[in-house]
């Protein structure tokens, strides 16, 4: 089974490097699954888990927006931040998920409920990824 | 024991105390170097990959225009200054700040043309002493900063530029050559160096790229991002200029701190010696008159 190499990058350390079959990303067009030589393409991501396939295994990495790059046999996700399950405090993540919720209920400014909308959006990829 | 003697004694002894902290700041200095650098290195292959995606972008496209990449009448500028927290760093933050005055002076004729985004103490308490209009300030960013600690500051900046508030925007940081020496300089991060870009250009397959949902949306995203890493990697390397700096100028101190030791040694026992010989002169004179 022919792999792919995926690499996630922040701009502070590399989280993520790793031969991998398949990867599944959500683009801001909508979800993307890539496979081993597919076309060159750059897109932005939405703020959601990336699913990583080796063998039958399955990997999650939570990764906060960014952009992926697509290349014959290398993946190349950069992202402002990114973090693996094991890195992930899961009660952290709920406590913050309780909170945005929270704030969306009330009524407020545009900008606030843009903000409290990604910060709901974050938790709920961390949660996700942490409890895999 | 002479008078003298004790004043001088005690000055060997103050002495030797801040030759001792000068040497912990100097070991301390290198060691935090020594991360700031590699702290440099780790951010590097996300920049020069962005670098690369929004030049075959830019210069791939063609047709492909952008904001962000076009000079336009300058009206407004913003200035974006990395400064350190703490000082005993030699003439790192003062040398920057006077070059940047310099550049404000030459620039602007009054202080509405420019707003300034601070970051750093230093910096900070120096131009608002001066009354310069300071728009939003950041300071104690730890010694290995992280992107979130610059990141509202970054993004202020460049969305002051996207919707038009300011038409240029310049950083002002140390950029770090090697530990001995630091250069203060004043770059422009936009608009965008189209031709600089495509100097960076690799040739090979990798240019031809499908976008998805289009070349200009993905521009959209880059280019902020793009121009926010440049400050990030600013800040890191100012860092390590502070450091650099620090090391360099607690050596040197050091170095004094010996020197004036050995002085006031050579000093104090001279005195010593004096006292001596008058003690036997007089010991001697009253023997004689005793006689």
């Amino acid at each position: 089974m022919s792999t792919l190499r995926l690499e996630i990058v922040t701009p502070e350390r590399k989280v993520y490097d790793k031969d991998v079959n398949m990867v599944v990303v959500k683009g801001v067009g909508g979800d993307l699954g890539i496979l081993p030589h597919h076309v060159p393409m750059v897109t932005p991501l939405k703020v959601a888990p990336v699913k990583a396939k080796i063998g039958n295994a399955e990997e999650f990495i939570a990764v906060h927006g960014g952009f992926m790059e697509v290349r014959k046999d290398k993946v190349v996700i950069l992202a402002e931040s990114a973090e693996l399950g094991s890195d992930i405090d899961v009660i952290r993540a709920e406590q913050a998920k309780e909170r945005a919720q929270h704030r969306l209920n009330e009524k407020q400014s545009e900008i606030d409920h843009k903000r409290a909308e990604a910060a709901l959006q974050r938790a709920l990829t961390r949660i996700q990824v942490g409890g895999h | 024991m002479a008078k003298g003697m004790r004043e001088i004694k005690r000055q060997i002894k103050s002495t030797q105390n801040m030759k001792q902290i000068t040497k912990a700041m100097e070991l301390v200095a290198a060691a935090n170097l020594k991360r700031a650098q590699t702290a440099a290195e780790a951010g590097r292959p996300y920049s020069d990959k962005l670098k690369e995606v929004v030049s075959s972008i830019a210069t791939g496209g063609g047709s492909v225009k952008h904001p962000m990449l076009q000079t336009r009448e300058i009206k407004r500028t913003a200035y974006l200054i990395i400064t350190s927290d703490r000082g005993l760093a030699g003439g790192l933050n003062s040398a920057l700040l006077k070059r940047f005055v310099d550049t404000l002076k030459s620039k602007h004729k009054s202080n509405n043309e420019f707003d300034l985004f601070v970051i750093g103490r230093k910096g900070r308490d120096y131009l608002k002493r001066r009354e310069y209009p300071i728009k939003q300030e950041e300071v104690g960013v730890p010694d290995s900063p992280k992107f979130a600690h610059i990141k509202s500051l970054a993004s202020a900046a460049v969305t002051g530029f996207e919707d038009g508030t300011y038409d240029e925007i310049y950083l002002v940081y140390n950029r770090f050559v090697n530990a001995l020496s630091q250069i203060p300089t004043v770059k422009q991060l936009l608009p965008l160096d189209a031709s600089a870009l495509e100097g960076t250009k690799q040739a090979g397959p990798s240019a031809d790229y499908e976008y998805e949902p289009s070349a200009e949306d993905v521009l959209n995203v880059l280019l902020p991002k793009y121009a926010e890493t440049l400050v990030y990697s600013a800040l890191l390397e100012n860092k390590a200029s502070e450091f650099g700096s620090r090391m360099t100028a607690m050596s040197s101190a050091t170095k004094n701190a010996t020197k004036r030791i050995d002085e006031l040694t050579l000093t104090y026992n001279r005195a010593r010696q004096a006292a001596i010989t008058q003690e036997i002169s007089e010991i001697v004179g009253g023997a004689n008159a005793l006689v």
